[in-house]
């Protein structure tokens, strides 16, 4: 474990704004957020020796280069498993700069994932090979109508919801949660737009039986941008450092990031369990310490997935943790404040790591009181930053 | 064994290298799973080597075609691409021990649940290949 001034820790963040319909290039979002991220550290390009994003991101690391005078990088890197491997961004970046082989690295996404291309549409036109990207839907799925991640979670979260006696009900209070907080986040998409609980149960079914449209993330254009350095660098920059006291990745034998259908008991999320005993081992806080819960939201019925996976609650629990208020701005550990991938945007979890970073400056919108540590999660992949 | 087909525009199989065997097998009406030459174990879905004893030796077995639902779904909105008629979507456990996802075909969604036992049939695609489905047994 590296501490003191050798540690990671997320200086600067960086976003556009979340729209349908940017009307600019992918390009041009990816430069305008790193630059806003650089601003907010207090960093120009030239101090940037390493840069990374997404497989699936469409821009490009040369083009980033020239358009915002980087003038030599020395790292660069693209986490593959989509969405599941945001978190899994700040392994890399933490490891990269405590070994000092980096001293400041750019993370970030940037998609118009609504005006140009949509992720909840069937595409049958896929560039990519039927063993790609960590799943095997393409050739095992497709052909039988499974086409949209909502169809490959529903199915996959069958078992959990039958399991525990999971209602549309119980999965609606997540969501009207995650627009609660988005309704007093004035960067949020459905700012100034909480939904009831009835309107939940009235709006239509994407995938029966479980998922409705108000289960489901949205799909947004907009870009995020995150800068990473170590604690000896971090002290100079203008913001208070979150520093990376753990961030942990893991993938296990015979199961896939999405279509995750075909080894073990289905009620449980072994990947997310394995990386919680990893960030206790590796910094001794658990994410049911931590007052802020990052936790991906691509569907509601992940949300409660992952809460039990992480240790929040027991088994079968997490319905009620809801229910009860738990994960309330108010609660023991409060459900991402910005409305996340519901409420805010759909930035491919790269805007629940901004939000983390805001709530540990006391910086955020919907803050939340006496926060120490936050917890970010997307399934694979968790990081605890502390101030 | 096939019904009235009430999805003729089923999209074709996307084969890999590795799965082409069960598509194949399918179009002639016979339902397999890949069976290491080596060791004996069934993969599904295919893959190139044996994880159990490194066996790049792969033959196929036939299965009963029997099985229960353990998860079930219907694809909604937006609707399924080829599909005219929403499908029921189900992951079902054969009774070999392996998972598949597939079609439950001809069944009410209203009494669908998890556990139901099943049995495969074959359904057309568009381009006139036949895909493994099951019906409630």
């Amino acid at each position: 474990m590296t501490k003191g001034n050798q540690q990671a820790a997320i200086v600067g963040i960086g976003q556009t704004e979340f729209s349908r319909n940017s009307g600019r290039s992918e390009q041009q979002l990816c430069a305008e957020a790193v630059l806003a991220a650089l601003a907010d550290a207090g960093l120009k390009p030239a101090d940037i020796d390493g840069i990374m994003t997404y497989t699936l991101d469409h821009s490009d690391e040369v083009d980033l280069m020239r358009n915002i005078g980087v003038k030599e990088i020395r790292y660069t890197m693209r986490i593959p498993q989509g969405g599941a491997g945001s978190i899994s961004s700040l392994v890399h970046a933490k490891h990269a700069v405590e070994s000092g082989f980096c001293d400041c690295i750019v993370l970030w996404r940037s998609m118009n994932e609504r005006s140009q291309y949509r992720f909840g549409q069937p595409n049958l036109q896929l560039q990519m090979s039927p063993n790609g990207h960590s799943s095997t839907f393409i050739e095992w799925c497709l052909p039988f109508g499974a086409q949209t991640p909502a169809t490959w979670e529903a199915l996959s979260a069958g078992p959990y919801v039958n399991k525990y006696g999971v209602t549309s009900e119980d999965l609606g209070r997540v969501s009207v949660l995650m627009r609660k907080n988005a309704a007093t986040n004035p960067n949020a998409w459905f700012y100034g737009k909480p939904i009831t609980l009835e309107e939940h149960q009235a709006s239509r079914w994407i995938v029966a039986p479980t998922l409705r449209l108000l289960d489901c993330c949205q799909e947004s254009d907009g870009a995020v941008a995150i800068v990473i350095t170590r604690m000896d660098r971090a002290k100079d920059l203008k913001q208070t450092p979150a520093r990376l006291a753990a961030a942990e990745y893991a993938f296990l034998h015979n199961h896939e990031i999405i279509s995750d259908f075909y080894q073990g008991d289905l009620a449980r999320l072994p990947m997310s369990e394995r990386v919680t005993e990893r960030l206790v081992q590796a910094c001794g806080i658990a994410p049911r310490d931590c007052q802020v819960a990052m936790i991906y939201d691509n569907f509601t019925t992940q949300v409660l997935r992952q809460i039990e996976a992480f240790g929040f609650c027991g088994a079968g629990e997490a319905k009620d943790f809801i229910r009860e208020g738990h994960m309330d701005l108010d609660g023991r550990n409060a459900l991402s404040p910005n409305g996340g991938l519901i409420g805010e945007a759909y930035i491919h979890g790269m805007n629940n790591i901004t939000e983390g970073v805001r709530q540990l400056r006391g910086a955020a919108d919907n803050q939340v009181r006496n926060v120490e540590n936050v917890f970010m999660c997307s399934g694979v992949a968790g990081a605890i930053i502390t101030k | 064994m096939t019904d009235s087909n009430l999805n003729p525009n089923r999209p074709d199989p996307i084969m890999s290298v590795e799965g082409a065997f069960f598509w194949k097998a399918a179009d002639e009406g016979r339902f397999v799973v890949q069976k290491c030459g080596g060791c004996g174990m069934l993969h599904h879905p295919p893959r190139a080597i044996c994880p159990e004893c490194l066996s790049f030796k792969r033959e196929e077995a036939e299965l009963s075609g029997r099985g229960t639902v353990v998860s079930w779904v219907m694809p909604v909105q937006p609707p399924a691409f080829g599909f005219d008629v929403p499908p029921i979507v189900a992951l079902i456990e054969l009774e070999e021990g392996i998972r598949m996802v597939s079609n439950v075909e001809g069944a009410d969604p209203k009494t669908m649940k998890v556990g139901l036992p099943v049995k495969v049939g074959f359904a057309k695609t568009r381009g006139g290949h036949a895909l493994p489905v099951f019906h409630l047994a």
